[in-house]
C-alpha cells in the first residue's frame, strides 16, 4: 500500500465537515478561523493528492467507507473531476485566508465548511440520485444565510426550487423512459446555470447574500458539472441545440449587461452569467476540439473569476458595498489589489498570456468548426467582456485620489492570495498544454452523441 | 554547430529578452519589491540594446547566408489529438525574419532604447515611474512579438499586448478622470479592432487548419528550397475568403492606426506621459495597423477591390487629419494629427501597391515623429526665451487656407469630422440606451418577485464611464 492507496476522496470530502464540528468548540473567533484554514488546507492537498494519483495511474482506492457499505464508490475522482476538486477546494481556502479579521466574526465558519463539503462530494460524484441529492442540498446554505440576514429570499427560493424539481423530474424520468425527462433535465440545468430568462437568481443572490457564499456558490459553475454527467450522456441534438441557443443569446446578453452595471457586485454576476455560458456553448457543440475547449475554459474561468471575486471582497472589507457610478479611486492603497484585479479580470476574458488564452481560441476554433455564428457570438462576448472589466477597473482604481483616516493596505495574506492566483494563471498561460491535453483526455472520457453535421445547424 | 543553427538562436534571444524583461520588472512589482529607478533604467537599456544587436546579428547571418526567410522556434506550442472525422488541433507560436520585420524590429527596439533613456530622466521621482517601465515592457514584448509574428495568432498576441499598455498609458496620472476616460475610448477602440483580428484569425484556422502566415502569403520553402518571401508571396485562398479575412483585417488595422471612422481616439491618447506619447502614437503603435497590411500584402495584390477599399481608407485618413491638424491648438494634438496624416498616406501607399516605399516611408517617419514628440515638452520654454531674446512676440501663422474656405472648414476640423460624435450617436449611445433599459427591466423584474421596491436608476451625471 503507498500513499496513493488511500481514500484521498473521501478525506478531502469529509475533513471539512469534521472540521464544521470542531469550530463550534472553538473558544474564539481566531481559534475557529484557524480551524477552518486548517482543515480546508487539509482538503485542499487531500484533492491534489486524489489528482496525481489518478493521473499517476494509480488504481483508485478500495477502502473508502462507501465500498464498505454500499458496495460501490460513491465519490471518486476521474479525468473530468481531477483538477475540479483541488480547484474548489483551492478557492474554498483562499476565501477563508483573505477574510479580514474584522470581518470574521460576522462569517459563519460552519456553513462554510459545510458548504464545502457538499461541494466537493458533489464534484466527486457520477451517481444520477447521489448528485441530484447533493446538488439540492448545496442550494440550502445560500437560502439560511438570506433568512439570517434578513434579505429577500423569493427571488432565488423561486429559482432552486424550480432547478431541484427540473432535477429531479427529470432524473425519475429518465429512469420512467419518458420522452421529456431530457428536456426537464436541460431545463434544471440552465436554471442552475443562470440562463435568461432564468437568471435572475444570480445578480440577487450576489445583492443580497455575503460576497464569499454567492462566490463559492457559483464559480464552480455546478450546472456545467451537472449537465455533463446528466443531460450530455442521454440528450438528443435538440436538447443540446436548445442549450446552445439559450447560452448563445445569455452569453452576450450577460457581456452586455456587466458593460453598464452600476454596482460592483452585479458586474461581477453578469460577468460569471456570460462565462458559465460560454461554457455551456462549448458542450452545446459536443465536438471534442469544442469540448476540450469549454473544459479549459470553465477551470480557467472559474480560477480567475474566483480570484477576482475574491479582489472585490477584500475591497469589500475596506470600503463597503462598491458603486461603479463614479471613481473610486483605491490604486495609491491597494496597488496589489489593483494589479490583481487587472489580471484575474483579463484571464476570466482569455487575454493572451493567461491560463484562458488558449482555451477561449480553442472553444472558438471548435464552434466555428460546426457553427460560424456561434464563433462571431463569442468573439463578441469576449470583446464586450474585456472593456466591462477595464471599465471596472478604471472606476474602481482610477479616476481621482482616494483619501482615508487610516491606511488601509493589502495584507499579507491577501498578497499571497493575488500572487498564488496570478501565478496559475500566468503559469497556466505559458505552457497551456498541460492544461488543454488533461481537459482533452477528459473529453475522450466522456459519453457523449455524435455531433450533427454541420449542415443541419 | 551548423552555422544555420546561429540565426534561430539569436532569433530566440530577440523574442526572449523583452519577455524576460516583463517578468523581472513585473514579478518584482507583484512581490511588491520594485526595482529601483537606477536598476530599471539598467534592465531597459540592456535589453533593448541586445535586442537591437541580435536582430542585426541575424540580419547578417542571412545575408551571408544568401537567404531572405529565417523561421524560429516553429514548435507546437498546443496540440490537440484528432478525433476522426474531426482534424487534430494545432497552436504553433512561431517567428519569423524577413525583409518586412527585421527593419520593423531593429526600428522598434531603436526607439524603444532611446525613448527608454529618455523616459528614465523625464519621469524620474514620478509616483508613477516603476508602473511606466512595467507597461514599457509589455508594450516592448508586445510589439517585438507582433512584428515577428509568423502565425496569425502570434500576431494577436503582441497586438494585444500592445492595446492593453497602450490604453494604460493613457490613463496613465489615473488620479485624473480626463486620462481615464480617454483610456477607456482608446480601449473600446482597441477591442474592436481585437474582435476583428481575433475572428480574422479563427476564420484563418478553420479554412486553412492553421494560423501560419504561409497559407495567407505563400511564404513557405519546398524541399528546403524557399518559394516567396515577402514581399513576393501568393496568397494561397479562394478569393470569397480573401474578402472575409481581408476585410476583417482592414477593420483590425483601422482601430489599430486611428483611420477612418476611428481617428477620434488618437488626440485623446495624447492624456499618457510624453514618452509613451511619443512611442505610441507618434512612433510604433499607431503604425502597427500598417504593418499588418503591409504583412498580409499578397491578399491585396489578390484583390483589387480590397487593395482600393484600403486607398481610399488611407486617402480619407490623410485628408480628415490634415485638416483636423490645421486647427489644434496645443501641440501633442497638432503632432498627434501630423502623424496621422503620415500614416494615411503610408496605408493610401500600401494600397497603390507598393511595398518598399511606405515600409520606408513608416521608418523616416516614426523617427522623425519621435523627435518631434520627445522635443515637444520643452520646445514652448525655448520659444518663450526667443521671445526674450527678440524682444517681440515670434510672429504666429494664421489660420491658413481654412479660413479662406470658411468657417464649416474650421469646425469640421475642430470637431476632427464629427467621427466620434457619430460613433456615439448611431452606434454607442443607442447600444447603452438598450441594455440600460434592460437592466432597469431586471432590476424591476427581481424587485417586483421579492415584494421589495424597485431600486432608483442611478441618475445620468452620475455614469462617468
Amino acid at each position: 500500500m503507498n500513499v496513493f492507496d488511500l481514500p484521498w476522496v473521501e478525506i478531502a470530502v469529509a475533513a471539512p465537515l469534521l472540521g464544521a464540528a470542531a469550530v463550534r468548540f472553538a473558544r474564539t473567533t481566531e481559534a475557529a478561523g484557524r480551524i477552518a484554514t486548517l482543515v480546508t488546507a487539509v482538503s485542499l492537498v487531500a484533492g491534489v493528492l486524489a489528482w496525481v494519483a489518478l493521473l499517476a495511474g494509480e488504481a483508485p482506492p478500495r477502502v473508502g467507507l462507501f465500498v464498505e457499505l454500499l458496495g460501490r464508490e460513491l465519490f471518486l475522482v476521474d479525468r473530468l473531476s481531477g483538477p475540479l476538486l483541488p480547484l474548489v477546494a483551492l478557492l474554498h481556502l483562499l476565501t477563508i485566508v483573505t477574510t479580514a479579521r474584522v470581518k470574521m466574526n460576522r462569517m459563519s465558519f460552519t456553513g462554510h465548511l459545510v458548504g464545502e463539503s457538499i461541494r466537493l462530494a458533489t464534484f466527486a460524484c457520477v451517481e444520477p440520485w447521489p448528485l441530484v441529492a447533493l446538488l439540492a442540498v448545496s442550494t440550502v446554505p445560500p437560502y439560511l444565510e438570506l433568512v439570517g440576514r434578513k434579505k429577500p429570499t423569493r427571488v432565488y427560493v423561486l429559482h432552486m426550487a424550480l432547478f431541484v424539481g427540473l432535477l429531479v423530474g427529470g432524473v425519475a424520468g429518465l429512469s420512467a423512459g419518458v420522452w421529456w425527462a431530457p428536456a426537464a433535465l436541460m431545463a434544471a440545468v440552465l436554471v442552475r446555470s443562470g440562463t435568461v430568462p432564468a437568471h435572475l437568481w444570480v445578480a440577487d443572490l450576489f445583492e443580497h447574500a455575503t460576497f464569499g457564499t454567492a462566490l463559492l456558490f457559483a464559480t464552480p459553475i455546478a450546472g456545467v458539472y451537472a449537465a455533463i454527467r446528466l443531460v450530455l450522456p442521454v440528450a438528443p441534438e435538440w436538447v443540446l441545440q436548445s442549450i446552445g441557443i439559450a447560452s448563445q443569446v445569455t452569453a452576450v446578453y450577460a457581456a452586455g449587461l456587466a458593460v453598464v452595471q452600476t454596482d460592483a457586485r452585479r458586474f461581477f454576476a453578469y460577468l460569471f452569467l456570460s462565462h458559465a455560458s460560454l461554457v455551456l456553448i462549448g458542450l452545446e457543440l459536443h465536438t471534442a476540439t469544442s469540448l476540450s475547449g469549454a473544459l479549459g475554459l470553465w477551470v480557467s474561468a472559474a480560477l480567475s473569476l474566483g480570484g477576482l471575486g475574491l479582489v472585490l471582497r477584500a475591497l469589500e472589507a475596506r470600503h463597503g458595498r462598491l458603486t461603479l457610478t463614479r471613481f473610486h479611486g483605491l490604486y495609491d492603497q491597494t496597488p496589489e489589489l489593483a494589479v490583481g484585479f487587472l489580471l484575474m479580470g483579463l484571464g476570466c476574458v482569455g487575454f493572451p498570456g493567461t491560463l484562458g488564452f488558449v482555451a477561449v481560441e480553442v472553444l472558438v476554433d471548435g464552434a466555428l468548426n460546426v457553427n460560424l455564428s456561434v464563433g462571431i457570438a463569442m468573439v463578441v462576448v469576449a470583446a464586450l467582456n474585456g472593456i466591462a472589466v477595464v471599465r471596472a477597473y478604471l472606476l474602481l482604481f482610477t479616476g481621482t485620489r482616494h483619501r482615508s483616516a487610516i491606511p488601509l493596505p493589502v495584507t499579507a495574506r491577501e498578497r499571497v492570495a493575488v500572487l498564488v492566483l496570478s501565478a496559475l494563471l500566468l503559469v497556466g498561460g505559458l505552457a497551456p498544454q498541460y492544461l488543454l491535453a488533461d481537459r482533452r483526455a477528459a473529453v475522450k472520457s466522456l459519453a457523449y452523441p455524435p455531433p450533427a453535421p454541420a449542415e443541419n445547424r | 554547430m551548423d552555422p544555420l543553427d546561429y540565426p534561430s538562436l539569436l532569433g530566440g534571444a530577440v523574442v526572449v529578452a523583452p519577455l524576460l524583461l516583463v517578468a523581472l520588472l513585473g514579478v518584482a512589482s507583484l512581490v511588491g519589491r520594485p526595482l529601483s529607478e537606477t536598476a530599471s533604467a539598467r534592465a531597459v537599456a540592456a535589453v533593448t540594446l541586445f535586442g537591437l544587436l541580435a536582430t542585426l546579428a541575424v540580419f547578417a547571418f542571412m545575408v551571408a547566408a544568401d537567404t531572405r526567410h529565417v523561421v524560429v522556434g516553429s514548435a507546437e506550442w498546443v496540440h490537440l489529438e484528432s478525433d476522426p472525422p474531426e482534424p487534430p488541433y494545432h497552436f504553433a507560436i512561431k517567428f519569423v525574419f524577413d525583409k518586412l520585420s527585421i527593419p520593423f524590429v531593429a526600428l522598434t527596439f531603436a526607439l524603444l532604447g532611446t525613448v527608454g533613456a529618455f523616459a528614465g530622466r523625464y519621469m524620474h521621482r514620478e509616483p508613477g515611474y516603476n508602473r511606466f517601465f512595467v507597461l514599457y515592457s509589455v508594450f516592448l514584448a508586445g510589439m517585438v512579438t507582433a512584428a515577428l509574428a509568423g502565425t496569425i495568432e502570434t500576431l494577436f498576441l503582441g497586438w494585444e499586448l500592445v492595446g492593453l499598455s497602450s490604453a494604460l498609458l493613457v490613463g496613465f496620472f489615473h488620479e485624473r478622470p480626463a486620462p481615464v476616460r480617454n483610456a477607456l475610448r482608446v480601449w473600446v477602440v482597441y477591442r474592436v479592432s481585437d474582435a476583428a483580428l481575433l475572428l480574422a484569425a479563427v476564420f484563418l484556422h478553420h479554412m486553412s487548419g492553421a494560423g501560419d502566415f504561409d497559407k495567407l502569403t505563400g511564404y513557405r520553402e519546398a524541399a528546403g528550397q524557399e518559394v516567396a518571401a515577402w514581399p513576393d508571396g501568393v496568397c494561397q485562398l479562394e478569393p470569397i475568403q480573401v474578402w472575409v479575412v481581408g476585410g476583417l483585417l482592414l477593420l483590425a488595422a483601422a482601430g489599430k492606426s486611428a483611420l477612418v471612422p476611428f481617428s477620434g481616439w488618437l488626440p485623446r491618447a495624447m492624456e499618457g506621459p510624453t514618452p509613451s506619447s511619443a512611442l505610441f502614437y507618434g512612433a510604433l503603435s499607431v503604425h502597427l495597423g500598417a504593418f499588418l497590411l503591409l504583412r498580409m500584402d499578397p491578399l491585396l495584390d489578390a484583390s483589387p477591390e480590397l487593395s482600393n477599399a484600403v486607398l481610399v481608407l488611407g486617402l480619407a485618413t490623410a485628408a480628415l487629419a490634415a485638416l483636423a491638424a490645421r486647427v489644434q491648438t496645443d501641440i501633442k494634438s497638432v503632432l498627434s494629427f501630423a502623424s496621422l496624416t503620415q500614416v494615411g498616406l503610408i496605408v493610401a501607399e500600401i494600397g497603390l501597391g507598393w511595398r518598399y516605399v511606405p515600409l520606408v516611408h513608416l521608418i523616416g517617419h516614426a523617427c522623425l515623429r519621435t523627435l518631434q514628440f520627445v522635443r515637444a515638452p520643452s520646445i514652448l520654454r525655448d520659444h518663450h526665451a526667443l521671445e526674450n531674446a527678440v524682444g517681440d512676440r515670434l510672429p504666429r501663422p494664421s489660420g491658413g487656407w481654412l479660413g479662406a474656405v470658411g468657417g464649416w472648414a474650421y469646425r469640421y476640423g475642430l470637431e476632427r469630422g464629427y467621427l466620434d460624435a457619430a460613433l456615439d450617436r448611431f452606434l454607442v449611445r443607442p447600444f447603452l440606451v438598450a441594455i440600460r433599459t434592460l437592466d432597469a427591466w431586471e432590476r424591476r423584474a427581481a424587485a417586483a418577485l421579492n415584494g421589495v421596491a424597485a431600486p432608483p436608476t442611478p441618475p445620468k451625471e452620475d455614469r462617468p464611464a
